[in-house]
């Protein structure tokens, strides 16, 4: 291995930290609109049920990179064009890391929402009504009881769509973030040994989610705590 | 917004080329990535304990990596090994390897083979154990019980699991325009982009056709659940 190679592995693995921040900036923006969303489709209020299906059911029905393409050329135009209209001369430039972060999250909010409904319909419903009877406000009742117990219900969904999004932040290289997989092309075409540039890269994104999958298993077993279990 | 740019001859014939290619991508895929679900899902419920590893193994290197990552490990990757860079010129059947449609075709199999054949797996292994005794008791062998009992009834009860991997497949296929040279939607909306620079109009055509084929797809999955998943449903009497 020549020194070369080495210092574009460095350089590979301190875009990998690129990879970590666009994924958890998306899933903070994940986890808020699916829980915006989890809300409006079980709130019985028509307009929000039918506004939350429609976010889950288009977002869910087109591939992410022609959103994230959408929002990334289509936003930084549809800005300007405003901004344009409203009198202003500035220009504004969609960063691809913001682009990135607001669209994978954009999408992942969907599946989340569906994540999050069907876990808020598991608690027994007559949880929600001893809060009830205690007096508790709707929010009371949201933070200190459904929250707590549906973290549980949701896991399996959650980690599922955590694993999903983690290996779609790959796709921002194509909008040109210098996250890994475009440091690793950029590599290859520079040294002509792609193979190993990739192999290296896929190899970061296995150490990933084999660590989210163990650290999630530890989470599931605190929230599970006193769950009683019966062998089938 | 300038609709009538997208609905101009050429434009059309860009994204119906785009169509076919996607949706030829998205069949050929599907099928070879079925046969190979299949051997691999035999292999991961059977009794030799190597291949139950390495097929394990297989599935957790395709499922826990990006599959655009795979894609170019095979159509950038590949060429690096002098073993197929001597071989890609002349000798079939790497010639393929040059083809930006066989490598994007390769990926997408190889890549669904490892979702699909877990499911299948997991299908398999719930089949109920009393449909597996009777068959023994009827004196059905291992390969006779597998082929006429577990088999057809693991099948259907994967196609729910199923019909999502085929959307995500449909989606998946836009990773092709990642490859150069391929005419895909998602790259016919790029090189309309490109040549108009009406990034909206372009991209909002290539989701609208995602979106009806999701849609169809969709509605064929649930019209073969009904069929062939009747049993299944709560008796309504």
């Amino acid at each position: 291995m020549t020194s070369n190679t080495q210092s574009y592995l460095l350089v590979i693995l301190q875009g990998s930290l690129l990879t970590v921040g666009v994924s958890l900036g998306a899933l903070a923006v994940s986890i808020i609109l699916g829980l915006l969303g989890a809300a409006a489709k079980l709130s019985g209020r028509p307009v929000l049920t039918a506004l939350g299906t429609f976010y889950t059911t288009i977002i869910r029905g087109i591939p992410d990179l022609v959103l994230m393409l959408l929002v990334f050329y289509g936003g930084t135009i549809g800005i300007n064009t405003l901004l344009e209209k409203l009198g202003s001369e500035a220009t504004i430039d969609i960063e691809p890391f913001a682009a990135g972060v607001v669209t994978i999250g954009f999408i992942y909010g969907a599946y989340m929402t569906e994540t999050f409904r069907g876990a808020i319909l598991s608690i027994p419903k007559g949880q929600m009504e001893a809060a009830w009877a205690f007096g508790m406000s709707r929010s009371q009742t949201f933070f200190r009881i459904t929250l707590p117990q549906m973290v549980r219900y949701a896991l399996p969904g959650f980690t599922n769509n955590w694993l999903v999004l983690i290996k779609a932040t790959a796709l921002v290289s194509l909008i040109g973030l210098q996250e890994m997989t475009y440091l690793a092309k950029q590599a290859s075409s520079a040294t002509r040994s792609p193979f190993m540039f990739f192999l290296f890269t896929g190899a970061l994104f296995l150490v990933y989610t084999t660590i989210s999958l163990f650290a999630l298993k530890k989470i599931n077993a605190r929230y599970s705590l006193g769950t009683k279990r019966v062998q089938l | 917004m300038e609709w009538a740019v997208i609905f101009e001859p050429e434009n059309l014939a860009l994204f119906g080329n785009g169509i076919v290619i996607t949706l030829w991508l998205l069949a050929s895929s599907l099928a070879a990535g079925a046969v190979l679900a299949l051997i691999f899902a035999l292999l991961l419920t059977g009794p030799w304990a190597t291949a139950r590893y390495l097929v394990g193994a297989y599935t957790f290197v395709i499922r826990g990596t990006p599959l655009l990552i795979q894609v170019y490990l095979i159509y950038y990757g590949l060429g690096q090994l002098e073993w197929i860079q001597a071989r890609w010129d002349a000798v079939w059947p790497w010639t393929y390897f040059k083809e930006p449609f066989f490598c994007a075709l390769l990926a997408f199999s190889l890549n669904t083979a490892g979702y699909t054949a877990e499911m299948l797996a997991g299908s398999i292994r719930e089949t109920s154990a009393g449909e597996i005794e009777a068959a023994h008791a009827y004196g059905m062998s291992r390969v006779q019980t597998m082929w006429r009992i577990v088999l057809p009834s693991a099948m259907r009860r994967t196609l729910p699991a199923y019909s999502n991997e085929v959307v995500m497949m449909l989606h998946a296929t836009s990773l092709a325009s990642a490859v150069p040279n391929m005419l895909d939607v998602t790259s016919a909306a790029s090189r309309i982009y490109a040549t108009y620079y009406l990034p909206f109009e372009a991209y909002l055509a290539a989701a609208a056709i995602y979106l009806c084929a999701s849609f169809c797809l969709i509605g064929f999955f649930r019209f073969s659940e009904g069929r062939l998943l009747a049993y299944l449903a709560p008796q309504k009497n």
